[in-house]
């Protein structure tokens, strides 16, 4: 395939940034869409030019590291995937593909495609987490009783792998999806319960300090969501913080 | 409960409430208008009922402005708020993609009915208004309108094919503002999911019965002078 790329160029944080055209020829449609990223980086390391930052890990789709917003989504076309995922069939022959970084006043750009998403570590900071003492006695955690439903819940909101692709879609920057499957992942756990209360107040509290906006419920963070968290972790987590402002 | 209120979702709870207050007295405003439909006479009744009743006057009506404005307000706050939020604009954006047009575009739903209130409070709360509270009238009656006035203003209104276009179209707005509010504001105030798919259907039965019928009405008295 032979392809337009419009992608968007920022020296550093400082920097204004623009879009930039690019052609890459020969990409096959097994590639993936880092790996064509690769290809014109190779292009642009020939022609002496700076490659495009971007960033990436695992590319499995485990680590959320890689973070392009794709002819206008998160992740591009394709659905429950990453980028790392998204694979050149689903182009066509001559088209042009619009890459950009995730776009949200607290993902601020760092270089080209790379943009900072520590915003998420603050709030992970600010109560993602049971405080277990670990040293010696551990308790053997099937020794809790937990339903198959409530497990199954949480564990399908602890895969969120906080790409931020949530934020990038939600037309107000809004991370409550993210937010909400990190409440939820110990709401719905008895361990996580002791510290509900403070859990669900420091972290919408945080998230909101970061500068993030108010979920209007569009529902698109679901259907961009690479590892499809639902909805309703957002109303958990209201749920959570009306029962935590009673107590 | 400071801390909650001053939340970003203490804020939206808080746009939800008002929501379902409003949705409630648009439910109420629609079974008191059909009657001038079915019954001009009960109608008559129910307005003057409605528009002397000292509760309904200095209780519920002031309370009603408040969540009139209050809804218009926090709306354009969020909204303001959530502009702020977002960083450089996106040269391309696929919104089509994942959510639908009336949940990306309440705003200007939203404006569109406040356009309309403002023209509906010029139509009928403000005549109404200064015929009580400055004319000192709260006889409910009209020199040269047999019974109570209220019936014979509603078709004076909706004789101007203008007004009834503006009603008609101001209701589309309101049936696409709803299409989205009436689900949004219960997953704002944490309905489960269990409960998703029938609120979807009362959702959808409430934002298309509702305006449509009060288009029906607008046309109907249009129709039928």
């Amino acid at each position: 395939m032979n392809l337009t790329l419009k992608i968007w160029r920022q020296k550093d944080a400082n920097d204004k940034g623009r879009m930039v055209d690019y052609k890459v020829t020969d990409i096959s449609e097994h590639m993936s869409f880092l790996e064509m990223m690769d290809v014109l980086n190779e292009q642009l390391v020939d022609s002496g030019d700076e490659p495009v930052a971007f960033d990436h890990d695992c590319r499995e789709g485990i680590c959320g590291m890689c973070s392009m917003y794709i002819n206008g989504e998160a992740h591009g076309p394709d659905r429950g995937i990453t980028t790392c995922q998204l694979h050149m069939r689903m182009f066509k022959d001559g088209d042009t593909i619009t890459i950009e970084p995730f776009r949200a006043a607290a993902f601020p750009v760092i270089k080209d495609l790379v943009v900072d998403r520590t915003a998420f570590e603050r709030i992970q900071q600010a109560g993602g987490y049971i405080s277990v003492n670990t040293s010696g006695n551990t308790q053997d955690a099937n020794s809790i009783p937990i339903s198959k439903h409530a497990a199954d819940e949480a564990m399908d909101a602890a895969t969120c792998i906080g790409c931020g692709a949530c934020v990038a879609t939600c037309k107000n920057s809004s991370a409550m999806l993210f937010v909400g499957a990190k409440v939820s992942q110990y709401a719905l756990l008895p361990q996580g319960q002791v510290e509900a209360v403070d859990r669900v107040q420091n972290m919408v509290a945080q998230m909101d300090l970061e500068g993030f906006g108010n979920c209007t419920n569009t529902g698109a963070c679901e259907i961009e969501c690479p590892k499809g968290i639902s909805l309703e972790n957002i109303a958990r987590m209201n749920r959570e913080l009306m029962k935590a402002s009673l107590k | 409960m400071s801390g909650f209120l001053k939340s970003s979702i203490g804020r939206k709870v808080a746009m939800a409430l008002s929501a379902f207050f409003l949705m409630f007295f648009l439910l109420q405003h629609f079974a008191i208008n059909i009657l001038s439909v079915i019954n001009p006479d009960v109608f008559n009744e129910v307005s003057h009922f409605m528009g002397t009743n000292p509760f309904v006057q200095f209780a519920l009506q002031p309370v009603l402005i408040f969540g009139v404005v209050f809804h218009f307000v926090m709306g354009f706050v969020l909204e303001l708020k959530n502009k702020k939020a977002n960083g450089v604009k996106y040269a391309k954006n696929n919104g089509a993609a994942n959510s639908s047009w009336m949940s990306r575009n309440m705003i200007w739903s939203g404006l569109a009915i406040l356009a309309f209130v403002v023209l509906h409070f010029i139509d009928f709360w403000f005549p109404e208004i200064n015929t009580k509270f400055i004319q000192g009238d709260w006889s409910g009656m009209h020199e040269g309108v047999e019974g109570y006035r209220y019936f014979h203003e509603l078709q004076e209104k909706f004789l101007s094919p203008v007004r009834v276009g503006a009603y008609v179209l101001a209701f589309v707005f309101l049936a696409l503002h709803l299409l989205h509010g009436f689900t949004s504001a219960f997953q704002s105030m944490g309905a489960t999911s269990g409960r998703k798919k029938t609120l979807q259907n009362i959702g959808k039965a409430y934002s298309i019965i509702i305006p449509l019928g009060f288009i029906f009405i607008a046309l109907y008295h249009h129709l039928n002078h």
